[in-house]
This record gives structure tokens, C-alpha cells and sequence, in this order.
């Protein structure tokens, strides 16, 4: 089921984030939402996943989906290793092995016993972003998800993502054209006016 | 010159017998044992009392009592701070008491409650009475110290209730659950003797204290004196060294 976001608004204070704003996300389809700094692209995502409710409008289609995301912030427990991190979150089903396998494809094999605080700023990310991919989810949302990558990292990051989350609705929040383009799907312009405009890759 | 760990450590030891000493001096200068004994004395006597089964049957009385009325703080201390930390009615009606109980003097608690119940049991209740605001408001301060975002990264992967708390919580309240318990080990020890004393139950360290004040017998003072702080600081390191193995074991497990 598609997810059909109908005129919603949002302000904090005086500041109006987001207006009227009406947009469908495609089911198992990525999505990329752009827009410059404080265009309330984050703010989107928080009411998509139901952690801030909307001043007006609704939010179709989510209500049964499991959410998985990877937030604007790495959001580890940092005195917790890599590994413990991504067990916190997932269930009996999944082994320490396959969590170390999954980490040693984004390049953290050897730190995945570090503590986070120990890590370097794009090991937290790789390992925020393996946490939301692990476990199984109907929606994923990722805000800046290859934020803090060097180039290398990010390739196979966003390799990692692309065959994790295929056939999966994801919609993810970017600044970068190049990120966008490579993940495919549907791009949603959020510009300064708070008009989307929906177009097609 | 740096001063090292050692340097420090040395420096309080000498500090102990410097005071120590001094003590004994003035001790021997004012040669009346009724105004102030010698530690030597105190230390005499302290051995002479351990050497006795009343001497235990008081320790275990008021220990029993004034540890009892902490365990019982601790646990509706807790109890009561994780319910105010997710309900504020909660927290709202909470608020009042606990700041009653703060400001009243222990004093007119240790008379009022000698109207309600018997002296046998008063150091429970006293104890009770000065450990738990001082629980309740930092297990409070605690969990409102929590990383909301962490926790709202609980909620998006559906971490289990227990898992929040081993992982989220505790690290985050065990700072203020230490400072806490410390400051409440020794308050609870303080103001149950008190109690004891005004309270005067049979066989307790309490009615020991009196007697000695009876019978002007200024070595049993001291020498109770320094059993109640052996116990409150033997007590308190062991409870502590126990809460972080713990805590070390429910982290790890």
C-alpha cells in the first residue's frame, strides 16, 4: 500500500516547517527527499515514523508497517560495541555471527567488539546503517544516511543499502544529487515555498 | 614537585595518626577519663565489648532495623521514581511529601512516630524516612537524564521494556544511584541511632549509647560510637561493591 501524506503542515513557534504539503511515497520503491537546510525534510521523516505528530493533515498507509531507520544522528549507545549495538535491537532470530557478517560487508570487520564511543564517525554511521537494515521492517527511513562517508566508504555503503532494501519502500533524506541519482526510484522536492513537486527518475 | 597517588595517600595516612596522636595528648593532659578517653582506651574497650554476646545481639538489632528501613526505602524509592518518571499526576503528588519530608527535622519525626508505634520498630521507620527522598529524587533525576534519543531509537525498533532498561537506563541512573545510596547509608545510620536513642528500645546500640551517658561511661560511648561507624562504612562499601557486580552481570548477560 502506497503511503498518501495529505496536506500536512507543521510549525515550531512561529517557524512554519512544513505547509499544506501532499505527496505519495510508491510501496516498494525508494524514494529521496531533497530540499536545503531547514526545509523540513527531517521533520517529514519524524512524523512519518510517528515521532512527531503533525499540526494538520494525515499520513496514510503506515499505520501496520513496521519501521526500521537510520536517524540524522548515529543515535548508538556508545559505551556499547558495534555488534551489542545492532543485538540491542534485533530478536533471538538473528545470530552475533550474521550480525558479524553483515558488518564485516560494510567494512567494520575487527571493530565490530569496539565500544562506539571508540569508533570513528563513519564507522558509527556503517553500523547505524547495518542496525536498520538487519532487522525487517516494511518502511525504511534514512536521514543523511552516507553522511560522514569518504567516497570509497560511501560506494559500498550505498551498494550495501541498494541490495538490502531492494523491492522495499524506503524513503531517505539527501543533499546530494549524486546519492539520489544512484539510488533510484522517486525524487520529492521540498522547496522553499513548501510546494512538492513529484518527479520521476 | 608532582604529588602521585602514593604521595596523597601517605600524606592522609600520617594526617589519621597526626590527629590520632593529638587525641591521645590531650587525653593524657586532661587525665579524666570521664571528659575524654585515650583511643587507646577506646580501642581496649571496643575489643572488650566485640568480646561480648550482648555486644552482638545490639549490632544485630539495630542493623537489622535502621538496613531494613533502607532496603525498604530503596525499593518504593525506586518503585515510586519510575512511576513519576512516566506519569506526572504521579510525580505532581509525590511532590509535596517528599519535600515535607526533607524539610522536617528528624526530631519531630523520631516523637511523632513513638506516638504511633512502638520504640522496638522506630529505626525502621526512621531509616525509612531519611533514605527515601533522597533516593526518589535522584533515580528521578536519573531517568529524566536519559538520552531521549536513544530512547526514541528504542521505540522505532520495538526494544523490549527489559532491554531499555539494562541498556538506556541503568547506565544512565547508576551514577545517581551510587551517589544516592552513599549519601543515604550514612543519613540512615545517623538518624536511626538517634531514634534509638530518644526511642531507648531494649537491646538496641541506642539504649547502649544512653546507658553509657546514664553512667557517665564515656569509653562505651566511644566505643559505640565507633562500632556504628564501622558498621555504616563496612555496610556501605560491601552494598556498593555488590550493586556494581550487578550491574556488571545484568549488562553482560
Amino acid at each position: 500500500m502506497d503511503i498518501i501524506i495529505n496536506d500536512l503542515s507543521k510549525k515550531y513557534g512561529e517557524k512554519i516547517v512544513l505547509s499544506h504539503y501532499s505527496a505519495v511515497i510508491k510501496e516498494g520503491m525508494t524514494t529521496a527527499v531533497m530540499a536545503p537546510s531547514g526545509g523540513g525534510k527531517t521533520t517529514l521523516l519524524r512524523i512519518l515514523a510517528g515521532l512527531e505528530k503533525a499540526d494538520a493533515g494525515t499520513v496514510l498507509g503506515i499505520e501496520d508497517k513496521k519501521i526500521s531507520m537510520v536517524f540524522q544522528e548515529d543515535r548508538l549507545c556508545s559505551n556499547l560495541s558495534a555488534l551489542s549495538n545492532i543485538r540491542l535491537v534485533c530478536g533471538r532470530d538473528i545470530s552475533r555471527k550474521q550480525i558479524g557478517e553483515e558488518l564485516e560487508k560494510v567494512g567494520l570487520k575487527g571493530s565490530e567488539s569496539q565500544p562506539a564511543c571508540k569508533l570513528s564517525g563513519g564507522m558509527r554511521r556503517r553500523t547505524a546503517l547495518v542496525r536498520a537494515l538487519i532487522v525487517p521492517y516494511d518502511l525504511l527511513i534514512l536521514d543523511e544516511p552516507f553522511k560522514g562517508l569518504d567516497e570509497e566508504n560511501k560506494k559500498t555503503v550505498m551498494d550495501y543499502t541498494k541490495e538490502k532494501s531492494h523491492g522495499k519502500t524506503v524513503i531517505f533524506v539527501t543533499h546530494d544529487e549524486k546519492e539520489a541519482e544512484y539510488l533510484g526510484g522517486n525524487r520529492i522536492i521540498l522547496p522553499p515555498n513548501k510546494q512538492q513537486e513529484i518527479e520521476s527518475i | 614537585m608532582i604529588s602521585t597517588t602514593a604521595d596523597n595517600k601517605k600524606t592522609k595516612i600520617w594526617a589519621v595518626f597526626l590527629w590520632l596522636f593529638a587525641w591521645e595528648a590531650a587525653a593524657r593532659l586532661i587525665g579524666q577519663e570521664i571528659l575524654l578517653v585515650s583511643p587507646v582506651t577506646v580501642l581496649r574497650r571496643f575489643f572488650e565489648l566485640a568480646w561480648e554476646g550482648e555486644f552482638w545481639r545490639s549490632v544485630m538489632f539495630s542493623f537489622s532495623r535502621i538496613i531494613g528501613g533502607f532496603f525498604l526505602a530503596l525499593f518504593l524509592g525506586i518503585l515510586l521514581a519510575a512511576a513519576a518518571s512516566s506519569c506526572s499526576i504521579i510525580r505532581d503528588l509525590a511532590a509535596p511529601p517528599i519535600a515535607v519530608i526533607k524539610a522536617t527535622p528528624v526530631a519531630s519525626f523520631i516523637i511523632l512516630v513513638l506516638i504511633w508505634v512502638p520504640s522496638r520498630n522506630l529505626s525502621v521507620i526512621i531509616s525509612f524516612l531519611m533514605v527515601l527522598p533522597v533516593i526518589y529524587t535522584n533515580i528521578l533525576q536519573g531517568i529524566r537524564n536519559t538520552d531521549r534519543q536513544l530512547l526514541e531509537m528504542a521505540g522505532i525498533f520495538r526494544v523490549s521494556r527489559w532491554k531499555r532498561i539494562r541498556y538506556l537506563y541503568v547506565s544512565e541512573v547508576m551514577p545517581f544511584f551510587q551517589t544516592a545510596c552513599s549519601v543515604a547509608l550514612g543519613l540512615c545510620w545517623k538518624a536511626g541511632v538517634a531514634a534509638e536513642v530518644i526511642g531507648i528500645p531494649d537491646g538496641s546500640i541506642g539504649e547502649k549509647l544512653y546507658e553509657a551517658k546514664i553512667y557517665l561511661e564515656t569509653s562505651d560511648l566511644f566505643a559505640w560510637t565507633l562500632t556504628i561507624i564501622l558498621l555504616s562504612v563496612c555496610f556501605e562499601k560491601v552494598f556498593l561493591f555488590a550493586v556494581n557486580k550487578v550491574i556488571l552481570w545484568v549488562r553482560r548477560n
